[in-house]
């Protein structure tokens, strides 16, 4: 309920779309976006159909989400993120690999942002193996591309106050697992570039004139 | 709502929505459903919502008028900011905008505060936003970037608002009944858009500038034109006009009207994009319903507040000498 409510009122004040088809055919999804601003997995969570959105959790930075009990309550309660660590040392403790995996395996779908942080420029940057790996242990699972559109100018990083301008989330079609023989390098390539096309010209350094 | 010219005003809408209905029902029906019939039932259905919500406010009284323009205002600004590239050191600049300026000019507006009114946005909000972005530090384009909040801000908030504000003008003899006059002015401006494009359609050849609009035609704007300057003379009876001044008011809604869409659309294009944003279906953005409006609003208003306005304050008044070399050069 109070999910159904905030994720109206996030499309309200961005502007996002309601998904009105996602075939539900009992295959996993990992949605995997650009990264710029705080709003970004909070718009695809609200651009998900109701029921979907039951299902999926977001995979954010534990660090963030575990520093003060409105975030955990937060993070834990609405949300239901899987909370992963950054630092190299609680990571090997704690094997968010397996966190994400044992997520998926109870049903879950993921919202992931394999450039690790979010951008400060709006450019895209590369992506951190996490998606290679998950497509390689899960091969059934859809990996669905989604570009983010104007977030990074709604909230950009660093500030408190969003301003009410309109933004878009355009889901694009499955990209293909890892082929036999493609490195992993060429694999996370690909699936940026997947990312990327999606944006329609529309990811320009903000500076830049639009014509 | 207890005037019944105004009644009288709305209940011609009413029918003319009717009649577009039906035509359209008709057509589908005739020749199925094809993309030029299915927008054009969404655009006359949009119609009806924005007929609704209009009256709606107007039903409300002068408080619902003011929300509801201030309301226009913050989502017409929002599609231009949106389409308008503002780089990260605009941020905190945009923010005092759309949260402090805006509300505060509908404050302004509606207390009433006139001298404000006028002042508010191109002295105080104008001096305040090139220093707001000096402050973030960033010189990249910086003269572009305040000229674009600036014109921004200018149109969807300052001009747009002098809608409402032509409920506060006080006209000898007219007191009490300005809706009619909003009411006026909107339905003058939006039938002369209308017809427009419908003569355009019809017997369009010339285009006046193919570049920044090429649905604007010499034909569609003079056959359009006379058409909506004619329905606007036979409603002198709502407004504090004699039919010739209706005439005259309507040619200046008429033309204003088209320029202000013809600069909205240059400015829409010089920013790649065809529509302003996607809030009313078949329409486009709420901006590409406003745009003729935002022009025709303060002209007519200043036009109306210089020939009958008397109390609200003196600075119509030109000095003596001026009006007399004036008259001497029109040889009166």
């Amino acid at each position: 309920m109070t999910g159904t409510v905030l994720a109206f009122l996030v499309r309200l004040a961005t502007g996002v779309r309601l998904l009105d088809d996602v075939p539900e055919d009992g295959k996993r999804r990992i949605y995997f976006a650009n990264h710029a601003s705080h709003l970004d997995f909070v718009v695809i969570w609200a651009a998900l159909p109701g029921r979907q959105r039951a299902w999926t959790r977001p995979v954010a930075a534990a660090e963030y989400w575990e520093k003060s009990p409105l975030r955990r309550w937060i993070a834990s309660r609405i949300f239901k993120a899987v909370l992963i660590p950054r630092d190299l040392a609680r990571m090997r403790a704690e094997d968010p690999l397996g966190k994400m995996l044992e997520a998926i395996g109870d049903g879950a779908d993921l919202i992931v942002f394999p450039e690790g942080t979010r951008s400060d420029t709006g450019a895209v940057a590369p992506f951190k193996p996490g998606l290679h790996h998950l497509a390689t242990k899960r091969p059934d699972a859809l990996l669905v591309p989604v570009f983010l559109e104007n977030l990074s100018r709604i909230l950009p990083k660093g500030e408190l106050l969003p301003l009410p301008l309109m933004g878009q989330a355009v889901f694009g079609e499955p990209v293909p697992c890892p082929a036999e023989g493609e490195s992993k390098a060429a694999f996370l390539e690909r699936a940026r570039e997947s990312v990327m096309c999606l944006s329609h010209g529309h990811l320009i350094p903000a500076n830049d004139e639009g014509s | 709502m207890k005037d019944p010219e105004l009644l009288y005003l709305v209940g011609g809408v009413v029918a003319v929505l009717l009649i577009a209905t039906l035509i359209t029902r008709i057509l589908i029906g005739r020749s199925g459903e094809t993309a030029v019939l299915v927008n054009l039932r969404q655009r006359v259905n949009a119609w009806w919502w924005m007929m609704i919500v209009f009256c709606s406010s107007l039903a409300l009284g002068k408080s619902g008028v003011f929300w509801f323009y201030g309301l226009l205002s913050f989502l017409a600004l929002r599609e231009f900011i949106t389409l308008s590239p503002t780089p990260r050191g605009d941020h905190r600049t945009l923010t005092w905008v759309f949260f402090l300026i805006l509300p505060l000019h509908y404050i302004f507006a509606g207390a009433p505060w006139y001298g404000m009114f006028l002042i508010w946005i191109p002295v105080y909000a104008f001096v305040f936003i090139p220093i707001r972005s000096a402050l973030a530090g960033d010189t990249e384009r910086f003269l572009e970037r305040t000229a674009r909040i600036q014109w921004g801000v200018l149109t969807c908030i300052y001009f747009l608002s002098y809608l409402p504000m032509l409920l506060y003008l006080p006209i000898e003899g007219y007191h009490g009944q300005n809706a009619k006059l909003l009411f006026f002015v909107v339905l003058v401006t939006q039938i002369s858009d209308v017809m427009q494009y419908v003569f355009g359609k019809l017997f369009g050849k010339t285009k006046i500038a193919p570049k920044v609009s090429p649905s604007k035609t010499r034909e569609g704007l003079l056959y359009g034109g006379a058409a909506a300057t004619l329905i606007g003379t036979s409603l002198w009876w709502a407004t504090p006009f004699t039919p010739v001044e209706a005439a005259i008011m309507s040619i200046v809604l008429v033309a204003s009207g088209f320029f202000g869409g013809l600069v909205m659309s240059a400015v829409k294009r010089s920013l790649g994009a065809k529509d302003w944003g996607r809030g009313i279906p078949g329409h486009g953005g709420v901006l590409d319903r406003l745009d003729s409006l935002l022009f025709a609003g303060p002209i007519f208003f200043h036009i109306v507040g210089y020939y009958f306005d008397t109390s609200m304050h003196d600075s119509y008044q030109q000095p003596q000498w001026m009006y007399d070399a004036l008259r001497l050069w029109i040889g009166s």
